[in-house]
């Protein structure tokens, strides 16, 4: 059960950053290839503050969130002004010298990363791998509703319209940079949740585990998923932390077949699996068609009132 | 006729060595319809643009209410009462009519608070009020169709009912009519004119002749970003200059 739960628990934390992910790119349309910086800012922020200042993990937990969302806003404040491609290799350079300041900075560990991060401790006693895993999954459950709420509000809506039409949305009154910093903070906030998560999971952390390759990954997810849904970025992660497991003779070749996965998505399944005109979507409904078929009587249509 | 509600002084749009707009000035009074007419690249959308804060005028003044507004953002210029459509609409193709609305409609009512900005739009009268935003430019039978499927016409429909729902003082409708039917065309013309009614000024650029001079109080006609002539529509139509304008000068230097 050891296995599953290892497993299980890195899928969770994945899904919780791609979620993150998602509000950036899938609700205001802005291109983060740099996620996995504030992945790492969070875990690290919540590793020295564990290890070196001796805090808890409860009590670290809104501090690396606090910080990892200030980063985020002064990070994101220069590069929300450009757009598209340039804000691609903006986040990219963003992800490199988040990277570089781990690995050179003696104060971060330097090479050898930060060891000896605590376990998780709730009322008195450390929580084991199937424990901390649920705690994970309240976690999850949790950036899921905020998601929800997020793009049922008004400002998940201004951050829609901006995504479709910047220009029009700031003739709406919305002010554009505005709108992306909000979605770009509360991304990053949730990434750095997953990061302190996954700080107290591995218990050991080095800035390689926070390049520019994981951003890839995590990107992934959120296409193969379907960007701007609720539940894409979980699925996503589900189906990229599952395959390795699965195909473990291909392991070589894992970046090989994410590629060809991701070419495959974009040139087929552009919304992803659970995004508009998905195959897997419209195959549920027609099966469903085929199980409960047409509504005959529609009693109103027939008994009618007369007018039609 | 009342006090002016927005002064464009001297304006001059520059990019690069073009003038697109070279010192154009004019008024529009509380509850008038302005038409802004001209032959095509006369700097009738750039005049637009420069009102509505996308670019700030490199020359003059604009005045909303007697206050300077050049070099106001649109977002800030939306917030001060000016809403305005696009020549080539620009709905946001993937949200529904109706949410097309609200993200007008909500923002004096959710911007600047976090908290209440993350509450849901649907449970609340919101929803309602840009129903009623609908019902009257005659859209609220799509209002939950993905306003990227629908014709041009209710397209257009679309913008003006988003610039409606900033409450807006001035609204600015750049081509409104075009593309449209001729029953459609009539409607939005009641629509205007009813919008006038609310105690809303108009500044519309308008290609259909006959349209924009049975539709506007005054008229201003720009050429090569000049001002040309200014007056009421039966005097303006009747402008050598303006024929000139528009038709050309024969061979002898007879008005074509």
């Amino acid at each position: 059960m050891d296995y599953f739960a290892t497993v299980a628990t890195l899928i969770v934390i994945q899904a919780i950053a791609a979620c993150g992910l998602n509000v950036i790119v899938g609700y205001a349309g802005q291109i983060s290839l740099g996620h996995a910086a504030f992945f790492g800012i969070g875990a690290y922020a919540s590793a020295m503050l564990t290890t070196k200042a001796g805090l808890t993990f409860w009590q670290a937990l809104p501090a690396a969130l606090l910080i990892t969302m200030l980063l985020g806003f002064l990070l994101g404040l220069p590069s929300l002004r450009v757009r598209e491609d340039f804000l691609a290799i903006t986040t990219i350079g963003i992800n490199f010298i988040v990277e570089a300041v781990f690995i050179y900075t003696p104060f971060f560990g330097g090479a050898l990363g930060i060891g000896g991060i605590p376990r998780v401790v709730v009322m008195g006693g450390r929580l084991g791998n199937n424990q901390f895993l649920a705690l994970c999954l309240v976690f999850l459950v949790l950036s899921l509703a905020l998601c929800r709420q997020f793009a049922r509000a008004w400002a998940g809506l201004a951050c829609f319209a901006v995504r479709e039409d910047e220009t029009a949305a700031s003739s709406m009154g919305i002010s554009p940079v505005r709108a992306k910093l909000s979605a770009f903070v509360l991304g990053t906030g949730m990434a750095g949740l997953a990061g302190t998560l996954y700080a107290h999971y591995a218990r050991f952390i080095s800035a390689g585990d926070f390049g520019f390759p994981v951003s890839i990954s995590i990107m992934s997810m959120v296409v193969l998923g379907g960007m701007g849904t609720l539940f894409g970025p979980l699925l996503g992660a589900m189906i990229i932390g599952i395959l390795p497991e699965i195909f473990r003779p291909l392991i070589d070749y894992r970046m090989f077949i994410y590629s060809v996965l991701l070419l495959l998505m974009i040139r087929f399944q552009p919304g992803g699996l659970l995004g508009d005109s998905s195959l897997v979507v419209g195959l549920l409904k027609s099966l469903k068609k085929l199980v409960k078929p047409k509504n005959i009587a529609n009693p109103r249509e027939i008994g009618g009132d007369g007018d039609v | 006729m009342s006090r002016a509600l927005l002064e464009v002084h001297g304006i001059s749009v520059v990019f690069g060595g073009l003038r697109a707009v070279d010192d154009v000035s004019f008024e529009i009074h509380d509850r008038e319809i302005l038409g802004l007419l001209g032959p095509n690249g006369a700097g009738k959308t750039t005049c637009f643009n420069a009102i509505s804060g996308v670019y700030p005028p490199t020359l003059g003044d604009i005045l909303l209410d007697g206050a300077r507004t050049n070099g106001a953002p649109p977002h800030g210029m939306a917030r001060l009462g000016v809403g305005r459509t696009f020549q080539i609409v620009r709905p946001f193709s993937g949200l529904s009519v109706r949410e097309n609305v609200i993200v007008a409609l909500g923002g004096p009512r959710y911007r600047g608070n976090l908290l209440r900005s993350l509450t849901s739009w649907r449970k609340k009268g919101i929803a309602d009020e840009a129903g009623a935003i609908l019902d009257r430019v005659g859209l609220l039978d799509v209002a939950d169709r993905t306003s990227g499927q629908l014709p041009i016409g209710s397209l257009r429909r679309v913008e003006i009912a988003r610039a409606l729902a900033l409450s807006p003082r001035l609204l600015l409708l750049d081509e409104s009519f075009s593309g449209l039917r001729s029953t459609e065309i009539a409607q939005i013309e009641e629509l205007i004119r009813s919008i006038r009614e609310d105690g809303v000024s108009v500044l519309l650029i308008e290609h259909n002749m006959k349209v924009a001079m049975g539709l506007s109080d005054r008229v201003v006609v720009l050429d090569h970003g000049r001002k040309l002539a200014e007056g009421k529509p039966s005097e303006v139509a009747s402008n050598q200059a303006v024929i000139e304008a528009y038709l050309g000068r024969g061979e002898r230097g007879n008005v074509a």
